[in-house]
Protein backbone atom coordinates (compact mmCIF):
# COMPACT_ATOMS: atom_id res chain seq x y z
CA UNK A 1 0.00 0.00 0.00
CA UNK A 2 2.78 2.37 0.99
CA UNK A 3 4.70 1.37 -2.12
CA UNK A 4 1.89 2.67 -4.28
CA UNK A 5 1.65 5.93 -2.38
CA UNK A 6 5.30 6.88 -2.22
CA UNK A 7 7.30 7.14 -5.38
CA UNK A 8 10.94 6.63 -6.03
CA UNK A 9 12.38 10.10 -5.87
CA UNK A 10 15.98 9.93 -6.91
CA UNK A 11 18.64 7.66 -8.24
CA UNK A 12 22.16 8.29 -7.11
CA UNK A 13 23.78 4.89 -6.92
CA UNK A 14 20.93 3.19 -5.11
CA UNK A 15 17.19 3.43 -5.44
CA UNK A 16 16.24 6.02 -2.83
CA UNK A 17 12.90 6.23 -1.04
CA UNK A 18 12.32 9.39 0.97
CA UNK A 19 9.37 8.56 3.22
CA UNK A 20 9.45 11.87 5.12
CA UNK A 21 7.92 11.76 8.61
CA UNK A 22 6.33 8.35 8.98
CA UNK A 23 5.06 6.01 11.72
CA UNK A 24 7.60 3.35 12.64
CA UNK A 25 5.28 0.43 11.81
CA UNK A 26 4.43 1.78 8.37
CA UNK A 27 8.10 2.31 7.54
CA UNK A 28 8.93 -1.18 8.83
CA UNK A 29 6.44 -2.76 6.42
CA UNK A 30 7.85 -0.67 3.60
CA UNK A 31 11.39 -1.66 4.56
CA UNK A 32 10.50 -5.37 4.52
CA UNK A 33 8.99 -4.97 1.04
CA UNK A 34 12.27 -3.44 -0.11
CA UNK A 35 14.26 -6.25 1.55
CA UNK A 36 12.14 -8.85 -0.30
CA UNK A 37 12.81 -6.99 -3.52
CA UNK A 38 16.59 -6.93 -3.02
CA UNK A 39 16.56 -10.62 -1.98
CA UNK A 40 14.92 -11.38 -5.31
CA UNK A 41 17.80 -9.70 -7.10
CA UNK A 42 16.37 -6.18 -7.33
CA UNK A 43 18.38 -2.98 -7.17
CA UNK A 44 19.89 -2.02 -3.82
CA UNK A 45 17.77 0.54 -1.99
CA UNK A 46 18.03 3.16 0.70
CA UNK A 47 15.08 4.42 2.73
CA UNK A 48 15.39 7.85 4.33
CA UNK A 49 12.84 8.97 6.89
CA UNK A 50 12.03 10.48 10.25
CA UNK A 51 9.82 8.67 12.74
CA UNK A 52 7.12 9.83 15.07
CA UNK A 53 8.45 9.27 18.61
CA UNK A 54 9.19 5.57 19.16
CA UNK A 55 11.44 3.59 21.47
CA UNK A 56 12.72 0.50 19.70
CA UNK A 57 14.15 -2.49 21.49
CA UNK A 58 16.82 -4.44 19.62
CA UNK A 59 17.43 -8.14 20.25
CA UNK A 60 19.88 -7.53 23.08
CA UNK A 61 17.62 -5.07 24.90
CA UNK A 62 17.45 -4.83 28.64
CA UNK A 63 14.06 -3.39 29.60
CA UNK A 64 15.70 -1.67 32.56
CA UNK A 65 17.16 0.73 29.98
CA UNK A 66 13.70 2.22 29.51
CA UNK A 67 13.56 4.88 32.19
CA UNK A 68 10.22 6.52 31.40
CA UNK A 69 6.98 5.05 32.74
CA UNK A 70 3.74 4.42 30.84
CA UNK A 71 2.37 7.84 31.80
CA UNK A 72 5.47 9.66 30.51
CA UNK A 73 5.22 7.73 27.25
CA UNK A 74 1.54 8.52 26.81
CA UNK A 75 2.01 12.20 27.61
CA UNK A 76 4.84 12.52 25.12
CA UNK A 77 3.15 10.34 22.50
CA UNK A 78 5.96 7.77 22.48
CA UNK A 79 5.28 4.16 21.49
CA UNK A 80 7.48 1.09 22.03
CA UNK A 81 8.40 -1.59 19.53
CA UNK A 82 10.60 -4.70 19.72
CA UNK A 83 12.61 -4.95 16.49
CA UNK A 84 14.74 -7.52 14.66
CA UNK A 85 18.01 -5.62 14.74
CA UNK A 86 21.04 -5.97 16.94
CA UNK A 87 21.73 -3.62 19.82
CA UNK A 88 19.81 -2.40 22.82
CA UNK A 89 17.23 0.35 23.31
CA UNK A 90 17.09 3.44 21.12
CA UNK A 91 14.72 6.28 20.39
CA UNK A 92 13.61 7.80 17.12
CA UNK A 93 11.79 11.11 16.87
CA UNK A 94 11.21 13.93 14.39
CA UNK A 95 14.42 15.81 13.59
CA UNK A 96 16.44 12.59 13.55
CA UNK A 97 17.47 11.34 10.12
CA UNK A 98 17.01 7.59 9.86
CA UNK A 99 18.63 5.73 6.95
CA UNK A 100 17.85 2.13 6.16
CA UNK A 101 20.34 1.03 3.49
CA UNK A 102 19.17 -2.31 2.07
CA UNK A 103 22.43 -3.53 0.65
CA UNK A 104 23.85 -6.82 -0.51
CA UNK A 105 26.81 -7.67 1.71
CA UNK A 106 27.81 -10.48 -0.67
CA UNK A 107 29.32 -7.64 -2.70
CA UNK A 108 30.97 -6.11 0.35
CA UNK A 109 32.92 -8.94 1.92
CA UNK A 110 30.30 -10.73 4.10
CA UNK A 111 31.48 -9.17 7.34
CA UNK A 112 28.90 -7.79 9.78
CA UNK A 113 31.29 -5.73 11.84
CA UNK A 114 33.06 -4.34 8.79
CA UNK A 115 29.71 -3.16 7.45
CA UNK A 116 28.85 -1.52 10.79
CA UNK A 117 32.28 0.12 10.69
CA UNK A 118 31.45 1.48 7.22
CA UNK A 119 28.14 2.85 8.48
CA UNK A 120 30.02 4.66 11.26
CA UNK A 121 32.35 6.05 8.63
CA UNK A 122 29.32 7.31 6.68
CA UNK A 123 28.04 9.13 9.77
CA UNK A 124 31.48 10.61 10.54
CA UNK A 125 31.85 11.79 6.91
CA UNK A 126 28.36 13.29 7.01
CA UNK A 127 29.13 15.21 10.20
CA UNK A 128 32.39 16.48 8.76
CA UNK A 129 30.47 17.97 5.80
CA UNK A 130 28.85 20.22 8.41
CA UNK A 131 32.09 20.97 10.28
CA UNK A 132 31.38 18.57 13.15
CA UNK A 133 34.14 16.27 14.35
CA UNK A 134 32.56 12.87 14.94
CA UNK A 135 34.52 9.95 16.34
CA UNK A 136 34.19 6.27 17.12
CA UNK A 137 34.08 5.02 20.68
CA UNK A 138 36.86 2.58 21.61
CA UNK A 139 34.42 -0.12 22.72
CA UNK A 140 30.93 0.89 21.54
CA UNK A 141 29.32 1.00 18.11
CA UNK A 142 27.98 4.41 17.09
CA UNK A 143 29.34 7.91 16.57
CA UNK A 144 30.24 10.42 19.26
CA UNK A 145 31.01 14.14 19.36
CA UNK A 146 33.37 14.59 22.28
CA UNK A 147 31.63 12.66 25.07
CA UNK A 148 28.13 12.81 23.62
CA UNK A 149 26.52 10.35 21.25
CA UNK A 150 25.09 11.70 17.99
CA UNK A 151 24.45 8.64 15.81
CA UNK A 152 23.25 5.12 16.61
CA UNK A 153 23.50 1.95 14.54
CA UNK A 154 21.79 -1.40 14.42
CA UNK A 155 21.35 -3.84 11.57
CA UNK A 156 19.55 -7.02 10.61
CA UNK A 157 20.83 -9.37 7.92
CA UNK A 158 18.98 -11.98 5.91
CA UNK A 159 20.87 -14.04 3.29
CA UNK A 160 23.58 -11.39 3.47
CA UNK A 161 21.16 -8.57 2.61
CA UNK A 162 21.40 -5.92 5.33
CA UNK A 163 18.52 -3.76 6.57
CA UNK A 164 17.81 -1.34 9.44
CA UNK A 165 20.80 0.99 9.64
CA UNK A 166 21.68 4.29 11.21
CA UNK A 167 20.03 7.23 12.95
CA UNK A 168 21.65 10.66 13.16
CA UNK A 169 20.29 13.39 15.40
CA UNK A 170 19.91 16.45 13.19
CA UNK A 171 17.63 18.68 15.27
CA UNK A 172 15.92 16.09 17.46
CA UNK A 173 14.29 17.17 20.72
CA UNK A 174 17.03 15.73 22.95
CA UNK A 175 14.83 15.84 26.06
CA UNK A 176 13.06 12.73 24.76
CA UNK A 177 16.22 10.71 25.31
CA UNK A 178 15.67 11.04 29.07
CA UNK A 179 13.11 8.26 28.59
CA UNK A 180 15.86 5.74 27.87
CA UNK A 181 19.41 4.75 28.63
CA UNK A 182 20.53 4.83 24.96
CA UNK A 183 22.11 1.50 23.97
CA UNK A 184 22.26 0.71 27.69
CA UNK A 185 24.91 3.38 28.22
CA UNK A 186 25.14 6.25 30.66
CA UNK A 187 25.62 8.72 27.85
CA UNK A 188 24.21 12.11 26.90
CA UNK A 189 22.93 12.58 23.38
CA UNK A 190 23.64 15.52 21.14
CA UNK A 191 22.46 16.69 17.73
CA UNK A 192 23.96 18.45 14.74
CA UNK A 193 21.95 21.60 15.56
CA UNK A 194 23.21 21.58 19.12
CA UNK A 195 26.82 21.20 18.00
CA UNK A 196 26.55 23.80 15.23
CA UNK A 197 24.46 26.21 17.27
CA UNK A 198 22.53 27.14 14.13
CA UNK A 199 19.43 25.59 12.53
CA UNK A 200 20.19 22.69 10.18
CA UNK A 201 18.06 21.89 7.16
CA UNK A 202 17.06 18.23 7.02
CA UNK A 203 17.09 18.37 3.21
CA UNK A 204 20.75 19.44 3.18
CA UNK A 205 21.65 16.60 5.56
CA UNK A 206 19.83 14.07 3.37
CA UNK A 207 21.67 15.31 0.29
CA UNK A 208 25.05 15.05 2.04
CA UNK A 209 24.19 11.59 3.38
CA UNK A 210 23.49 10.30 -0.11
CA UNK A 211 26.91 11.48 -1.24
CA UNK A 212 28.63 9.91 1.77
CA UNK A 213 26.81 6.58 1.30
CA UNK A 214 27.84 6.43 -2.32
CA UNK A 215 31.43 7.37 -1.55
CA UNK A 216 31.92 4.93 1.32
CA UNK A 217 29.66 1.98 0.51
CA UNK A 218 30.02 2.18 -3.25
CA UNK B 1 21.21 -35.65 8.10
CA UNK B 2 22.09 -32.05 7.24
CA UNK B 3 23.61 -29.84 9.87
CA UNK B 4 22.96 -26.14 10.21
CA UNK B 5 26.02 -24.51 11.66
CA UNK B 6 26.92 -20.99 12.71
CA UNK B 7 28.63 -19.53 9.63
CA UNK B 8 31.53 -17.11 9.47
CA UNK B 9 30.02 -13.68 10.15
CA UNK B 10 33.15 -11.57 9.88
CA UNK B 11 36.85 -11.48 10.52
CA UNK B 12 36.71 -10.68 14.23
CA UNK B 13 33.48 -12.51 15.08
CA UNK B 14 33.98 -15.77 16.93
CA UNK B 15 30.58 -16.28 18.52
CA UNK B 16 26.96 -15.16 18.48
CA UNK B 17 23.94 -15.37 20.78
CA UNK B 18 20.87 -17.31 19.69
CA UNK B 19 18.15 -14.62 19.45
CA UNK B 20 15.18 -16.71 18.29
CA UNK B 21 14.22 -19.87 16.49
CA UNK B 22 11.91 -19.28 13.53
CA UNK B 23 11.15 -23.03 13.25
CA UNK B 24 10.22 -25.72 15.75
CA UNK B 25 11.43 -29.32 15.99
CA UNK B 26 9.26 -31.46 13.70
CA UNK B 27 8.53 -28.60 11.33
CA UNK B 28 9.19 -28.84 7.59
CA UNK B 29 11.80 -26.47 6.22
CA UNK B 30 12.70 -25.39 2.71
CA UNK B 31 16.19 -24.56 1.43
CA UNK B 32 15.78 -20.80 1.72
CA UNK B 33 13.82 -20.72 4.99
CA UNK B 34 15.37 -18.72 7.81
CA UNK B 35 15.62 -21.19 10.66
CA UNK B 36 17.34 -19.27 13.43
CA UNK B 37 18.29 -15.67 14.13
CA UNK B 38 21.56 -15.01 15.92
CA UNK B 39 22.84 -11.72 17.23
CA UNK B 40 26.29 -10.27 17.64
CA UNK B 41 26.46 -6.85 19.25
CA UNK B 42 24.67 -4.50 16.85
CA UNK B 43 23.75 -7.03 14.15
CA UNK B 44 21.25 -9.83 13.82
CA UNK B 45 21.84 -12.56 11.25
CA UNK B 46 19.35 -15.12 9.98
CA UNK B 47 20.75 -18.57 9.30
CA UNK B 48 19.01 -20.44 6.47
CA UNK B 49 18.13 -24.13 6.35
CA UNK B 50 20.40 -24.84 3.37
CA UNK B 51 18.38 -27.92 2.46
CA UNK B 52 14.80 -29.12 2.65
CA UNK B 53 13.56 -31.55 5.23
CA UNK B 54 12.27 -31.88 8.77
CA UNK B 55 13.90 -30.01 11.61
CA UNK B 56 14.97 -32.91 13.86
CA UNK B 57 17.03 -31.31 16.54
CA UNK B 58 17.79 -27.89 18.02
CA UNK B 59 21.08 -27.78 19.91
CA UNK B 60 21.09 -24.28 21.37
CA UNK B 61 18.40 -22.51 23.38
CA UNK B 62 17.53 -18.86 22.90
CA UNK B 63 20.00 -16.75 24.87
CA UNK B 64 22.79 -19.31 24.61
CA UNK B 65 26.07 -18.47 22.88
CA UNK B 66 27.39 -20.51 19.95
CA UNK B 67 30.82 -20.41 18.37
CA UNK B 68 31.41 -20.12 14.63
CA UNK B 69 31.24 -23.65 13.21
CA UNK B 70 29.03 -25.02 16.01
CA UNK B 71 26.10 -27.14 14.84
CA UNK B 72 22.95 -25.23 15.74
CA UNK B 73 20.38 -27.67 14.41
CA UNK B 74 19.96 -30.88 12.44
CA UNK B 75 17.66 -31.41 9.46
CA UNK B 76 16.48 -34.78 8.20
CA UNK B 77 16.36 -34.45 4.41
CA UNK B 78 13.16 -35.19 2.50
CA UNK B 79 12.83 -35.79 -1.21
CA UNK B 80 9.38 -34.28 -1.69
Amino acid sequence: MVLQRIEKIEKTGYQYHDLGLIEYDQAYVYQQECVANVLQGGEEQVILCEHHPVITLGRLSDKRNILGNQEDMKRLGVIMRPVDRGGDVTLHAPGQLVAYPILNLNRRGRDLHKYLHHLEEVAIALLSEFGILGRRHPTQTGVWVKEKKIASLGIGVRKWVAYHGLAVNVHTDLKLFSLIKPCGLNVSMTSMAQEMKVPVEMAAVKKALKECLKRILG
Amino acid sequence: MNEIYLPELGEDIEKATIACWHKKVGERVKVDDDVVEVVTDKATFNVSAGGKGILKEIRFKEGEVAKVGDVLAVIEPTRT
